[in-house]
């Protein structure tokens, strides 16, 4: 058969697919989205009617997976690493409740924030919970990884996360599949008061997962994807974890590796393994592209001077790994190019051209250049670009919804009016909550909804919030005085001016809610329309 | 074999689908491929980069190392010289010389085109004007491939036959247009080699 040509995110999605997966919760988020995405326009997955739509946000997506595994079916639900802050609550349970049908937890980590807002390791959830986590260094390991993973969550009765990073979810291989397996059938869990979470039943519960843990530990030591190779040369050992493997690999690609390496791809970290080198080398180094989490346990409290890494410098601290760090950190011979000449200029991202947040930037810049700058809180989305040149137009980005909410604290500590800049998907995910806490003071904040009517950043997903902006707004009380839209055109600029300084300058709560569709969904589904009337 | 090549552009220019067409060559040639891309913020106008790896033996990492990149394909001139320090000393830059300027300090093209004439092994092509020859602006990218092509030790037929899986949903006339654009991109780089 040949190999199929799958993006890394793409092989966990076809490994979940053949595994038996009868469902995919998520909300879209880079690097995650395309796992989802590939399940949605997949055949096999259309027939046989596996879930794939969209979620509000990460927990919402979560609980659902949850559902599914309590009915005794396999799920998978995917996110971005800052996504497990937003289903932490239900993460954290779920180990303590266990599963019924396999329950795998995806999270694509963006070390170096390539499009996030810090570099967090999710492996660090992991422990937390006291799951296991599966981590690839490869697409064809993501994929197997994928495909077993359920089989792994049943056996052990845990949720098991399947961590990957960056590049691995956006970098294309072929792929080796392996038969389908059938779904599960609908079933009730055996002991009808596992998911009750009651200080009496957790107790017990917790107990369990407690008891558990030599036994993963003993899976983590016995597991294909974790591996000794022993070498003559006991000056250095190398343990690698996940990709940090494949840019080992990548610096010895025509000679053999001169010193022992654990491969690390299961966790917890396999003891065997670890202590065996820890014993026989002098200097162990450890590479893993995220935060130092295998090294600090090696480390312990008290520092040791055998184990180098990241908290020694021989790794640089922050960042993803790349293949030169690991010959620096070597002390191979690096390579390098030349430099770029000096004449080279910065390309940063920027909206597109025609883009509605535009016009909304420049009415909004306009006004608060009069009543004075530093009260415009922002969110997560394409119009957090409305930070950079030309438009220097917000003054905070932080986490999904908290521009309504820390609005709100602002105008609380006397930044009247304070405004909110959010865009429809982000408002649905986190910003409804948030309106409600300023619904019921009547904060004195104006929220501005920019709703292009997508999830824009991510790639045009659907977004929940398409027609239903104004029903929410009113239904959580928002005075249908001062609930008002415009069409973000250059035409209309005078009458957004004049509708944003009436609004701010009302003492209570409004909403304005320019709507325009994204000129990138436009322009596809204009494309889509003419090549479908050409096929005609 | 055994190459390594990066794609440099700006979020939209196509570069995806010049990956995509040498990827589906790679694999109807049973060649190894990693291909690594940019998704998320930057696509949105800003500067994006594939790293495209083709051996005939296993490939390790998704991203070349620094110094190891046998081909630089760039659709715009400033950033081919972007990817510089990835380029092999005995590397091509085969760069399209019509900038994308969206930016407020976009630098002196000219110059630009100097430093890229410093490379010892370069071509630079007006891919605009090619793909306009054949009134198909869009084709500009795979005539900046076909550029390449001698290059990168998969044959023509392979590359059409890359373009065939890649453009095909889009009708014949489509397929037959990019072809045309990748033959005549070789043809500029066979006769300024």
């Amino acid at each position: 058969m040949q190999k199929l040509l799958l993006l890394g995110d793409e092989a966990i999605a076809q490994g979940a697919l053949d595994g038996g997966m009868s469902g995919i919760y998520a909300y879209p988020g880079t690097p995650s989205t395309e796992i989802t995405e590939y399940v949605q326009r997949n055949k096999y997955a259309k027939e046989n009617k596996i879930h794939s739509d969209w979620s509000a946000n990460e927990k919402t997506a979560m609980e659902s997976a949850l559902g599914m595994s309590y009915a005794g079916k396999r799920a998978m639900v995917c996110m971005k690493h800052v996504g497990v802050n937003v289903a932490a609550d239900v993460f954290m349970n779920s180990a303590i409740t266990g599963v019924n049908g396999g329950l795998v937890i995806t999270v694509a980590d963006d070390p170096s924030m390539h499009s996030s807002q810090n570099e967090q390791d999710s492996r660090f959830y992991a422990k937390f919970a006291m799951i296991p986590v599966l981590e690839p260094s490869n697409q064809q390991e993501a994929y197997e990884m994928a495909y077993t993973a359920f089989d792994l969550s049943e056996k052990y009765n845990v949720p098991v996360m399947l961590r990957i990073t960056t590049r691995l979810a956006h970098s294309r291989s072929g792929i080796d599949l392996s038969p389908q397996k059938t779904e599960n059938k609908l079933s009730l869990p055996k002991d009808p008061q596992q998911f009750i979470l009651l200080p009496s039943i957790a107790r017990v519960q917790y107990r369990k997962l407690i008891a558990v843990q030599p036994e993963l530990e003993k899976a983590s030591e016995e597991s294909k994807y974790n591996q000794y190779f022993d070498a003559k040369n006991k000056k250095i050992g190398v343990i690698a974890c996940g990709l940090g493997y494949n840019y080992l690999l990548e610096n010895f690609e025509d000679i053999e590796i001169p010193f022992s390496v654990v491969k690390v791809s299961q966790y917890p970290i396999p003891r065997n393994y670890v202590e065996k080198i820890m014993n026989e080398c002098d200097e162990v180094l450890v590479l893993e592209d995220g935060y130092p989490i295998v090294e600090e346990s090696l480390n312990g409290f008290m520092k040791n001077d055998k184990v180098k890494g990241r908290l020694t410098g021989a790794v640089p601290r922050d960042g993803e790994l790349n293949p030169n760090i690991v010959a620096q950190a070597l002390g191979l011979t690096d390579t390098y190019g030349t430099d770029s000449p000096t004449s080279l200029k910065g390309r940063p991202p920027q909206m597109c051209k025609g883009c509605g947040h535009i016009d909304v930037y420049e009415a909004l810049n306009e006004v608060v250049a009069e009543i004075g700058e530093g009260r415009v809180f922002s969110d997560i989305g394409c119009y957090t670009l409305g930070a950079l040149s030309p438009f220097r137009a917000i003054n905070t980005c932080v986490d999904m919804g908290a521009s309504i909410t820390m609005a709100k604290g602002a105008a609380d500590a006397g930044l009247i009016p304070s405004i909110a800049m959010i865009g429809d998907s982000t408002f649905t995910h986190s910003g409804m909550t948030g309106l409600l806490d300023a619904v019921i003071e009547d904060s004195p904040i104006t929220v501005v909804i920019s709703d292009n009517s997508t999830t824009g950043m991510t790639g045009g997903q659907t977004s929940h919030a398409v027609d239903r902006i104004f029903d929410i707004c009113k239904g959580l009380g928002v005075h249908p005085d001062h609930l008002r839209t415009i069409i973000p055109l250059k035409k209309n600029h005078k009458e957004m001016v004049e509708m944003m300084k009436e609004e701010f300058a009302y003492n209570g709560l409004s909403v304005i809610v320019p709507v325009r569709e994204c000129v990138q969904t436009a322009s596809q589904k204009a494309r889509a329309k003419i090549a479908t009337k050409k096929m005609n | 074999m055994k190459k390594n090549i990066i794609l440099a552009g700006v979020g939209g220019q196509g570069i995806l689908s010049i990956a995509a067409t040498v990827g589906m060559a790679a694999i109807a040639g049973n060649i190894n491929i990693k291909q690594s891309e940019v998704h998320g913020m930057s696509q949105r106008g800003g500067d994006v980069q594939s790293h495209l790896r083709l051996s005939d033996k296993a490939i390790a990492s998704d991203v070349i190392p620094k110094g190891k990149a046998d081909i630089i394909i760039s659709v715009e001139p400033m950033e081919a010289l972007r990817y510089l320090p990835y380029l092999s000393s005995d590397g091509w830059i085969v760069t399209n010389s019509k900038p994308f300027d969206n930016i407020p300090d976009y630098p002196d093209v000219d110059g630009l085109l100097a430093d890229v004439k410093k490379v010892k092994n370069h071509i630079i092509v007006d891919a605009e004007a090619i793909a306009k020859s054949i009134k198909s602006r869009r084709s500009s990218n795979i005539v900046m491939l076909g550029a390449a092509s001698p290059f990168l030790d998969l044959s023509m037929e392979l590359l059409e036959e890359g373009l065939k899986q890649i453009f095909g949903r889009k009708g014949e006339q489509i397929v037959n247009v990019n072809i045309e654009a990748l033959r005549l991109g070789r043809k500029f780089t066979e006769e300024n080699m």
